[in-house]
């Protein structure tokens, strides 16, 4: 195995695209390195984006925010500005494993990685996210549902790399949230998981919403019912019964030692009524 | 495989070594430094045996390559006594019998010692929650719960 640290981003999508055998980005390294422990993985190359200029910084802008695909999770939390607008994203990411994991682990990585029970994805859906892709021949944005393309799987070509994940500026009157069921406090990986991002108007009426479920699909979804069932409620009982009901409609889960198809569809839906009503609080409706 | 060099500050001495690329930083703390304090427990970022801070942020030693280590500043358990004088929390330790094998006490304390840094007067649920990505068989967690609690209070001079 080759180990490299480019300075450029450029460097890196020549690296990889160059490479003849199995090449990997390593930013956090909280996967690779753990499949690469298992021998699922033997790499001919690791090009690790770290060293690249930009890579570990959060930037806010009148747009909103563009978090470096290295930014360790860790950081969020630190950055005021980005907790408020998006508490819902960043306790989505700081969910994902221990201290130490967050330490190193990035919402890049996490997205690249391409668990449908990654805890940031959702979320970041839900908020409307894209990420910048940079590759040999330049580069292009894509929406962050649109990355993944299968279970353990994404869209990205040889040569291509995340450089940064652009989350919009808040709008007025607004919140997202995320919740995930596990059967313990921490440390644990999604059954089923949910998050929201709404607005309201002067009079509490949700006037725009996206819903996303995570560990029910071989990808996470954007429930588009699920947000149609909230667009011109105030939250009320018979709305959150729709939004349950679309949620769990949606849901094509696996059976597993971790959830059955039958709880995790149930589980969707109730976590999509939670998730709601704390992104309408957070939004300040009542 | 060729190796990669890297020269590097650990406990504040500057270090160069020369390691494999797929290395782990854990195995070259251990096996090329004689830094033996960090241990291997799981190799998989889950037990936290190996908890070492890189650049103020605490993170398994496992899951990091010893070649990304070029100009960053590592802080180990070897380095967290004073001389003879161990750290409050080394003490605390000790007091409340807060280890019985052993095995896990330097990751605990490493990781103690990054929340505290960050949290100088954390809730008890803070410490449970800052410290569960360190297993121990041996204490069921509550000596080591009270041991970063009396620390903690020690540190501020409360």
């Amino acid at each position: 195995m080759r180990y490299e640290s480019p300075a450029t981003t450029k460097e890196a999508c020549a690296l990889l695209a160059k490479e003849k055998g199995s090449a990997f980005v390593l930013a956090g390294g909280t996967d690779l390195l753990v499949k690469m422990k298992a021998g699922m993985l033997e790499p001919d190359l690791v090009v690790d984006i770290k060293r690249i200029k930009g890579m570990r910084e959060i930037r806010k802008s009148a747009s909103g925010f563009v978090i470096g695909a290295a930014t360790p999770n860790a950081a969020l939390s630190e950055n005021a500005a980005l907790l408020k607008a998006w508490p819902g994203v960043v306790e989505a990411a700081q969910l994902i494993g221990s201290k130490q994991v967050q330490g190193r682990c990035t919402m890049a990585g996490n997205l690249c990685n391409a668990s449908p029970a990654a805890d940031s994805v959702p979320a970041l859906v839900a908020a409307g996210a894209k990420v910048v892709v940079a590759g040999t021949k330049g580069k292009r944005k894509l929406a962050v549902e649109d990355v993944p393309a299968g279970v353990g799987r994404t869209v990205l070509k040889r040569g291509e790399i995340i450089e940064a994940i652009e989350l919009p500026a808040k709008k007025a009157k607004s919140g997202d949230a995320y919740l995930r069921f596990i059967p313990r406090t921490e440390m644990d990986i999604a059954v089923v998981s949910c998050a929201v991002n709404l607005s309201i108007d002067g009079k509490g009426v949700i006037t725009a919403a996206r819903v996303a479920l995570g560990a029910v699909a071989p990808t996470v979804l954007l429930v588009k019912e699920a947000a149609k069932a909230l667009i011109g409620s105030k939250l009320d009982d018979a709305a959150k019964a729709k939004l349950a009901a679309a949620a769990s409609a949606a849901c094509r889960p696996i059976d597993d030692k971790r959830g059955t198809v039958e709880f995790r569809t149930d589980v969707a839906g109730v976590l999509a009524r939670r998730a709601a009503e704390i992104a309408y609080a957070r939004a300040g409706g009542k | 495989m060729s190796a990669v060099l890297v020269k590097t500050t650990i406990n504040g001495d500057t270090v160069e070594y020369a390691c494999q690329p797929d290395e782990p930083l854990l195995d070259v703390l251990r096996n090329r430094l004689g830094l033996t304090g960090a241990k291997e427990g799981c190799g998989t970022g889950d037990c936290g045996a190996c908890s070492v801070i890189v650049d103020g942020r605490l993170v398994c030693s496992c899951l990091v390559l010893g070649a990304e280590m070029d100009g960053k500043t590592l802080e180990t358990i070897e380095g967290m006594a004073d001389g003879d004088k161990l750290h409050p929390l080394q003490q605390q330790f000790i007091d409340h019998a807060a280890l019985q094998c052993g095995i896990c006490t330097p990751g605990f304390l490493i990781a103690a010692k990054a929340l505290l840094a960050k949290n100088p007067d954390p809730s008890e649920e803070e410490i449970r929650f800052g410290l569960a990505g360190n297993l121990c068989r041996c204490t069921g967690y509550d000596k080591i719960v009270r041991a970063v609690q009396a620390a903690a209070k020690e540190m501020r001079g409360a």
